[in-house]
């Protein structure tokens, strides 16, 4: 069996996996990245509409332009890479498997390793859609990879369960393709993904959006022949009789996306309830030297974002390399970061206490959508930080910065909540200097 | 006469009678429907070997099932297929249900079913099944029931059987029989057949066929049977648990599969459409509630795939194994639960019906061989092993199905085995590309590649399982403008 | 368009204003902006609104079957089938250079369509 040491070891060479890796080098490691597939990208690759790059490059690129420039530093860096090569495990010492076809099973002893795997879709079975199950029913991802990379249609007349912006995005392609996209049909009372979506993908199109719908039996046995909607009440449950059918040949989900774990899990490292895994305000996971950022860690809304955390991951595992990757395991003083009011989750999950003066990044998502309202973070009932929105939804992932100066946090706190609450109570909060 | 005996339906009993009979110097062909065996009532099973103490005395099926149980072990030792003997609970909630232990436990020893025992103890029974509810009150275990994967099982028969001479004509839907002299004429879509013997064993047409061949001696009722599979490493069940029987079924199971899934169901609905498989809304809330009663931790938000198949109810709701007026024609039909259970014993009765009935003389082959090795599979592999493998053959290093570890080697093998996978349902059911929870979004336009490149069909040709199934329209090019086959004929000047 | 009354929908930020163009007096008005971003919008979204094109071309001998590409800049509302089907009607070959203008001038906008990234020979 191969053997090879690396520095850092970055698993995907996807946006994360390539932002991570590029840090890495230029902080002068030893970096190797593995990709499973055939070509260095990731999920950016396929998605050929524009709007990435808004807040990195100041410019409005497709997803192929903006990883390109990507892909062509980590090439100007002469980063070593395997292309086609699966990692099938990690070990908690921080020795990975990993197969191709040329060189067989290959183990690569890492001092620190980088996850950046993504994440994977929902399926129809997650959410429990009955009815048969005929060819033609696809996740948006999928047929986007047939669509985009493959260069087949798969199907002429489609029904489009979901309205995040993947789902709006395919019905605007497969439109301009000639396909007929007859509805996207919404659970939720209001559009999933952003507003400009909404009205350059369905309202430019006349495609209809139904909302408090959702699809509650699919038809066809050998192929897709058409889906029965039915309204929902808030509690996402169907109302007797408000059933209507609609034929088409094919049908999209667009349901959710699931931080791929699998070998996370396996290695030992905790996961969180996100479902990426627990980790500090370094992006370190419960395994000493083992980093995660991007989808993996928490399914993102901008690309940009995503080369942001990547690039902190990078540094953060050079620095782990540098200072304690001989030291053996430490102890970390760590404070808990708890989601509060109207917050679905938050990371980090950790923070640790001597890092409580740099700058943190706290990512977090909201339940519900809201107007005007403060994000707050509080240690027990002392606000330490707070920060006024004028609107909030779950789609839109909310960035957090901030320092805290030495005498506000407690020495003994051990926990900090994060909550979005209303402005108009902003009266009787006591306030903080 | 092409063939001296003709089997029509692949599905489990049909493939383990033909497997059972190629062990004869016999000329024998199988005829399915569907573009893959085990596509009908096969494909949806529990995948549970029943220890037999279920059915009442009266019925057939009882006999066949304690004695078809036995019949599992030399058969999992010469196929290779996956199977465990768990141990089966029927579990009772209440006091009263106690005495209805005891009659199938007394009975059932009574007519050979070892082990069987009725455990009170609280403790003992959460020590050998820590998920099953708190409200237990006694259960009856059956240690020699067990699991299987019913339709990688037919997979093995078939391929034996193929082994052993016996030719499979799948897409051949039977549509005429008529007796000739000395046997039958069977016209199929594609072509005619002629036989000597015809074994009717194709579960829910059976009446229909059994007619074609002038035998109206009963009728097929389809019931329905809704299932719901959870991801695996989230909760573990160490024994199949039966609730209390009702009139129509043993009532909704909650129990392992042998790939370390959790599954709940089946319901079972009377139904008219003879093809409906589909879930309902109804049928799934059913289904759910009847699993939480027995394991009240089931993680619901882990489902993966919700499917439904029907059973084949006989009027006579027993198995109806026998040779007809029409001299040759021999039925196997109304083979419902414990109906996977009794395979192998049905095999040995269809045996004993064409020596006895028939008056056939029944000569073994020499050259027969019972043997089926095992598909390799990399989840098998120490990590030696499989480096070797991938020296040897370098598509053992190519991952394509990334939830259960498939690689392209074993991908290959299942296209290419005796009576392989010409589709990507029948990739899935032989080797389990994209069995896992992301249910083939990542590796199913893959496996797609392969099947076209292995068969050599154009990539657009693939279907999900078989003619009408189809996943992809045309070639990217915008369809209000060109016709479907049209290429583009310009060139850009860059 | 002889319609007195618009509805725009505001897509420079997530509150989405709902921005009415009315045609008073000859003159088109416009209310319900929530800023000067968003009244801007309006006015280009009303008079001619544009949209960038990206989609996917023929490749031939490459590393893949389709690449894709862009329109360099937003082009004409009104034009966006037609471009789409001129894209798709046109192959080209490897290998490519990300940027790289692949149709020159379509329609006759004075755009390009550009390629949005490398495509390598096939291997």
């Amino acid at each position: 069996m191969k053997s090879l040491n690396v520095d850092i070891a970055v698993i995907g060479a996807g946006s994360a996996g390539l932002g991570a890796a590029i840090e890495a080098k230029k902080q002068g490691m030893d970096v190797l990245i593995l990709e499973r597939n055939d070509e260095l990208g990731g999920i950016t690759l396929q998605c050929i509409h524009n709007g990435f790059g808004l807040k990195i490059f100041k410019e409005d690129l497709t997803g192929p332009e903006y990883i390109q420039r990507f892909i062509d530093e980590a090439k100007e860096l002469k980063i070593p890479y395997k292309l086609d090569t699966m990692v099938i495990e990690i070990t908690e010492d921080k020795e990975i498997y990993a197969v191709n076809k040329k060189e067989g099973l290959l183990r690569i002893k890492a001092k620190a390793i980088i996850l950046s795997m993504g994440c994977r879709e929902k399926t129809r079975g997650s959410i429990n859609i009955p009815g048969f199950r005929p060819a033609g029913m696809y996740t948006a991802g999928q047929a986007q990879r047939f669509v985009n990379i493959e260069g087949y249609i798969p199907g002429k007349t489609f029904v489009i369960l979901g309205s995040g912006d993947i789902g709006m995005i395919m019905a605007r392609r497969l439109t301009w393709l000639g396909c007929e996209v007859k509805a996207v049909v919404e659970i939720k009372s209001y559009v999933s993904g952003l507003i400009r979506n909404q009205v350059q993908c369905l309202e430019d199109y006349n495609i209809p959006l139904i909302l408090n719908h959702t699809i509650t039996k699919i038809h066809g046995k050998d192929r897709v022949e058409g889906i029965t909607i039915s309204s929902v009440d808030q509690n996402w449950d169907q109302i007797v009789g408000s059933d209507e059918y609609i034929e088409c040949d094919s049908i999209l989900l667009s349901v959710g996306l699931v931080p791929e774990n699998e070998l996370t899990t396996k290695a030992g490292a905790e996961l969180s309830a996100n479902g990426g895994p627990v980790v500090d305000n370094n992006l370190e996971t419960t395994i000493d030297g083992v980093f995660a950022c991007g989808n993996v860690l928490q399914v993102h809304d901008l690309v940009d974002n995503v080369s942001e955390e990547a690039k902190r991951a990078g540094k953060n595992a050079a620095i782990y390399i540098k200072e304690r990757s001989d030291k053996g395991q430490i102890k970390k003083d760590l404070i808990k970061i708890v989601p509060g009011i109207n917050v679905g989750y938050v990371k980090p999950d950790y923070v640790n206490f001597s890092n409580l003066e740099n700058l943190l990044h706290f990512h977090l998502r909201v339940k519900e959508p809201d107007r005007d309202v403060i994000i707050v973070i509080k240690e027990v009932n002392k606000i330490v930080y707070q920060r006024v929105r004028s609107f909030v939804i779950p789609s839109e992932m909310i960035e957090v910065r901030t320092k805290f100066k030495p005498e506000v946090i407690s020495p003994n706190c051990r926990e900090l909540k994060i909550e979005i609450l209303p402005v108009s109570l902003l009266e009787v909060i006591d306030e903080v200097e | 006469m092409d063939y001296d005996v003709i089997i029509i339906g692949g599905g489990i009993t049909g493939c383990c009678i033909a497997r059972t009979l190629s062990r004869y110097d016999l000329k024998i062909c199988l005829l399915e429907k569907e573009a893959d065996i085990a596509s009908g009532t096969t494909k949806a099973n529990s995948g549970i070997i029943h220890a037999g103490y279920a059915a009442d005395r009266k019925y057939l099926k009882r006999k066949f099932c304690i004695h078809g149980n036995k019949l599992f072990d030399l058969a999992h030792k010469e196929l290779n297929f996956p199977f465990k003997r768990t141990g089966t609970l029927v579990v009772a909630l209440e006091e009263r249900q106690i005495k209805d232990l005891v009659y199938k436990r007394n009975y059932g020893t009574e007519d050979g079913v070892p082990g069987l025992e009725i455990i009170i103890d609280k403790n003992r029974i959460k020590r050998m099944e820590p998920q099953l509810t708190d409200k237990v009150i006694a259960v009856l275990h059956a240690p020699s029931g067990g699991i299987v994967s019913p339709y990688e099982l037919t997979f093995a028969l078939a391929e034996n059987a193929h082994m052993n001479g016996v030719e499979f004509f799948r897409e051949h839907e039977v549509i005429g029989i008529n007796k000739i002299v000395a046997g039958f004429e069977i016209e199929t879509k594609p072509k005619k057949f002629t036989s000597r013997i015809v074994i009717n064993a194709s579960g829910l047409f059976a009446a229909e066929v059994s007619r074609m061949a002038g035998a109206d001696t009963f009728e097929i009722y389809p019931r329905r049977g809704e299932y719901i599979l959870f991801d695996k490493d989230i909760i573990h069940l160490n024994k199949v648990l039966f609730p209390m029987p009702t009139r129509l079924s043993k009532g909704i199971l909650a129990s392992p599969t042998i790939h370390g899934h959790v599954f709940i169901g089946p319901n079972a609905d009377n139904i008219l459409d003879i093809e409906d498989i589909s879930t309902t809304t109804r049928g799934l809330k059913e289904i759910i509630s009847g699993g939480v009663m027995l394991v009240p931790n089931l993680p619901l938000n882990t489902a993966i795939r919700n499917f439904a198949g029907l059973r084949a109810v006989s009027n006579t709701m027993d198995f109806i194994i026998e040779a007809t007026e029409m001299v040759g024609f021999v039925n196997v039909a109304g083979i419902l639960s414990p109906g996977l259970t009794s395979t192998f014993a049905i095999a040995e009765e269809v045996v004993r019906i064409l020596i006895e009935d028939l008056g056939e003389e029944l000569k073994e082959k020499e050259k027969y061989n019972p043997y089926r090795p095992k598909p390799e599979h990399l989840s098998d592999f120490t990590k030696m092993k499989l480096n070797q493998k991938i020296k040897e053959n370098q598509a053992w290093g190519r991952i394509i199905c990334r939830c259960e570890t498939i690689p392209e080697a074993e991908i290959v093998d299942a296209i290419h085995r005796p009576v392989g996978a010409t589709t990507v349902d029948g990739v899935k059911f032989r080797c389990r590309a994209g069995m896992g929870r992301c249910q083939g979004g990542f590796c199913m336009p893959r496996v797609m590649e392969i099947l076209s490149r292995e068969l050599d069909i154009p990539y657009k040709e693939v279907t999900k399982r078989g003619k009408g199934s189809h996943y992809l329209v045309n070639k990217v090019l915008c369809i209000k403008l060109t016709e479907d086959s049209k290429e583009s004929e310009e060139v850009a000047e860059k | 368009m002889s319609e007195d009354k618009k509805i725009i929908r505001c897509i420079v930020c997530p509150t989405g204003c709902e921005i009415t163009a009315e045609n008073v007096d000859g003159e088109v008005k416009f209310t319900g902006f929530g800023c000067k971003r968003g009244e801007e919008y309006a006015k280009e979204e009303f008079s001619a609104p544009q949209r960038i094109i990206t989609a996917t071309m023929r490749v031939e001998n490459g590393f893949l079957p389709i690449i894709p590409v862009r329109t360099e800049k937003p082009i004409p509302k009104e034009s966006v089938f037609d471009i789409i089907r001129k894209i798709s009607s046109i192959k080209v070959k490897a290998p490519i250079k990300v940027g790289e203008i692949l149709i020159k001038n379509i329609h006759d906008l004075g755009i390009n369509v550009i390629a949005s990234r490398d495509m390598p020979l096939k291997t």
